[in-house]
């Protein structure tokens, strides 16, 4: 394996971990607040279409980032008044909205663009376009023949969307949120202990709202990150189970930020290894079949949860609303 | 709103029962819809070409949802309508089910095989129009690799890749044919994002042409390819306009051919198995003017040269689910 395999392979790991990142931080968000959150993908998915969707409609990827936005945050709102204000099941009401993102998106963008559940593809103005450094070489076969800084520089550092570095200021920036500020404590001890957050006078439920709409916002710019940045459009059921794998890498990160960081490039590194059979088959010297390496991030989790690598204890309100005594 | 309803389920009842009259052939698009720049939009020039040519009238419906499959087909052959073409492989069951209480009507069912005596089941050999798109991909590689991408692991893409592979071996023995599925599961044919990391994998293995055969995978497939500046190849209708000038072809599933041939037999038609191979103008490769600039003369003559060939039988391209291997490429 030459270095430049090594940087590709790196390169891979940082576009596909992003849009884990941001929804892992979004999962990280409502559940550090005490609201499990399965529907991560379904927000994801609904984002991604409507941010497509308006984007290709306006010329504008700003709008459409806004538009996408919105929708997850909608669906977040839905998430919200089922789950904190009206107290029901909080793993159905996220099954629900994974099931109408799916069936919604396909529909709707049937019935606007007529081209079997896609968007039409988006060029120009309407995609966040990669950002090149100054002096960065674009396309593969000149970074190839660069030298190895110029490798580093041109392909893993240069080139990405604006949304991949938001994306990894998002990570100190939830830090200092929930660490650092009244707002954060509150949000964990209202995940903790919501009864001492309320005897402290502070709302339990607009807390939790708060969460979910920061939980929203975060997946509505993972989900334009898939559609107009990664892609150039929407296609049906994109996001492909990438809210499930975020949740995962949210249990494995054990709800903290930085760890969370390491725990979706660690799962986006495994999606770059399995994309790369030749790479594994030379270094190792066996074959090793890629729905293996698809599988490890399900598996380390389930070892995670078994307990071997410490144990993994969600936040201890999670799963259950509030109920103020009266 | 519902008055609206009421008049257009009113007006299609009159179409319906004018289609009857003189037994005019039907066809039912699947959930893809008709414009969907696709197979169904495949089929439906089809049937326009042959209204255009025979001055007659064909009924035409497009599906909202699974459960109107069977609904349609009865009511069309209630209609009299005569034969009835359905596009795509998901209308089997419902056919299955349908076809034996209509003895005197006709039907063509596209993609899938029912066997029933009034059914006349179309299917395609994938791996000749693959081998030929193969032989142009290898002519027009600088780098001596080229790659394919496919979606859902099954056999059926698997007979896609070895067709190709064997056309970019009949051409550069010396070629390297990389191949990557992109997944185990029906989530593979969705899932560009990676699609285009598996073209960039492929990309710096040295691949500067690029076949996709994995539905809206392959969407990601060709728009990196043409962001990388690379050739690719387009499947089932003709994607050279998605990125002009950057798409060297597809390969046709001629749907149309299809539907067309079903509608011009009519009532006669022979039915059973039909396989649309070269021979008989089912698969084939596009040319427009999107991509005239890529395809040299030189090219074009081998290729149209093995098409014939291949037509007569002097050159058999291996299918891959006759025995389940490659003679060009191990999975």
């Amino acid at each position: 394996m030459d270095f430049f395999t090594l940087i590709q392979i790196l390169d891979a790991t940082v576009r596909l971990a992003i849009p884990l990142l941001l929804a892992c931080l979004a999962g990280l968000f409502s559940e550090r607040a005490g609201i499990f959150d399965i529907g991560l993908e379904g927000k994801m998915l609904a984002a991604a279409f409507f941010s497509a969707a308006i984007a290709s409609m306006t010329g504008s990827v700003w709008i459409g980032l806004l538009a996408g936005i919105a929708a997850s945050l909608f669906l977040s709102g839905v998430h919200g008044l089922a789950s904190i204000t009206f107290r029901g099941n909080q793993l159905i009401s996220g099954v629900a909205i994974n099931f109408l993102a799916a069936g919604m998106t396909v529909l709707i963008a049937q019935s606007w663009f007529s081209q079997g559940g896609r968007t039409p593809s988006l060029s120009g103005a309407e995609r966040f376009n990669p950002i090149n450094f100054p002096g960065a070489l674009t396309t593969t076969n000149e970074v190839k023949a660069a030298s190895p800084l110029m490798q580093v520089y041109s392909e893993l550092l240069s080139g990405h969307s604006l949304l991949v570095y938001f994306a990894l200021l998002t990570v100190p920036m939830t830090w200092w949120l929930l660490y650092r500020t009244r707002f954060g404590l509150r949000l964990r001890a209202v995940g903790e202990n919501p009864a001492a957050v309320d005897t402290a006078g502070v709302s339990v439920v607009g807390l939790r709202y708060a969460a979910v709409a920061i939980c929203g916002i975060l997946c509505g710019i993972a989900g334009a990150y898939l559609s107009t940045a990664l892609q150039a459009g929407f296609v049906k059921d994109m996001s492909a189970g990438r809210g499930f794998i975020a949740l995962a890498a949210l249990i494995f990160a054990k709800w903290r930020p930085w760890h969370a960081l390491y725990a979706t490039f660690l799962f986006g590194l495994f999606q770059a290894l399995e994309l790369r059979p030749d790479v594994i088959e030379a270094v190792i010297g066996m074959k090793i079949q890629g729905q293996f390496l698809g599988a490890l991030p399900y598996i380390m989790t389930v070892v995670i949860l078994a307990g071997f690598v410490g144990k993994a204890i969600p936040p201890r309100a999670g799963g259950e609303p509030y109920v103020k005594e009266r | 709103m519902k008055l609206m309803h009421k008049f257009l389920g009113a007006a299609a009842g009159i179409a319906l029962t004018a289609g009857a009259a003189a037994a005019d052939p039907a066809l039912i698009f699947d959930l893809g819809g008709k414009f969907d720049k696709s197979f169904n939009e495949a089929a439906f020039s089809g049937a326009q070409r042959w209204a255009e040519e025979t001055g007659g009238k064909f009924a035409e419906i497009e599906l909202q949802s699974d459960a109107q499959r069977e609904q349609a087909l009865r009511r069309f052959a209630e209609a009299g309508a005569n034969p009835i073409v359905m596009a795509g492989f998901a209308f089997g069951d419902a056919l299955g089910q349908v076809a034996a209480d209509y003895p005197d009507t006709k039907f063509t069912i596209i993609d899938m095989v029912v066997d029933a005596p009034n059914v006349r089941s179309v299917v395609f050999n994938e791996h000749e129009g693959s081998y030929l798109v193969g032989m142009m991909a290898a002519q027009a590689s600088k780098s001596g690799t080229v790659s394919f991408v496919g979606g859902m692991d099954i056999p059926l893409i698997r007979r896609f890749a070895c067709g190709y592979a064997q056309g970019v071996k009949a051409v550069n023995p010396d070629a390297t044919v990389i191949s990557n599925m992109t997944g185990t599961t029906g989530a593979a044919w969705n899932d560009p994002v990676k699609g285009s990391e598996i073209t960039k994998a492929q990309i710096s293995q040295g691949s500067d042409v690029v076949f996709a055969a994995a539905g809206g995978t392959g969407v990601g497939v060709l728009q990196t390819a043409a962001d990388e500046k690379i050739l690719s190849i387009g499947v089932d209708s003709n994607q050279n306009y998605l990125h002009s000038g950057q798409v060297l072809t597809s390969m046709l599933k001629r749907v149309d051919n299809a539907v067309f041939s079903a509608f011009t037999d009519g009532v006669d038609m022979e039915t059973g198995f039909s396989v649309m191979g070269l021979a008989n103008g089912g698969v084939g490769y596009a040319m427009d003017e999107h991509n005239a600039s890529l395809v040299s003369a030189e090219m074009k003559a081998s290729v149209e040269a093995a098409s014939a060939q291949i037509a007569s039988g002097e050159i058999a391209v291996h299918d891959y689910m006759s025995d389940d291997s490659c003679p060009a490429l191990t999975f």
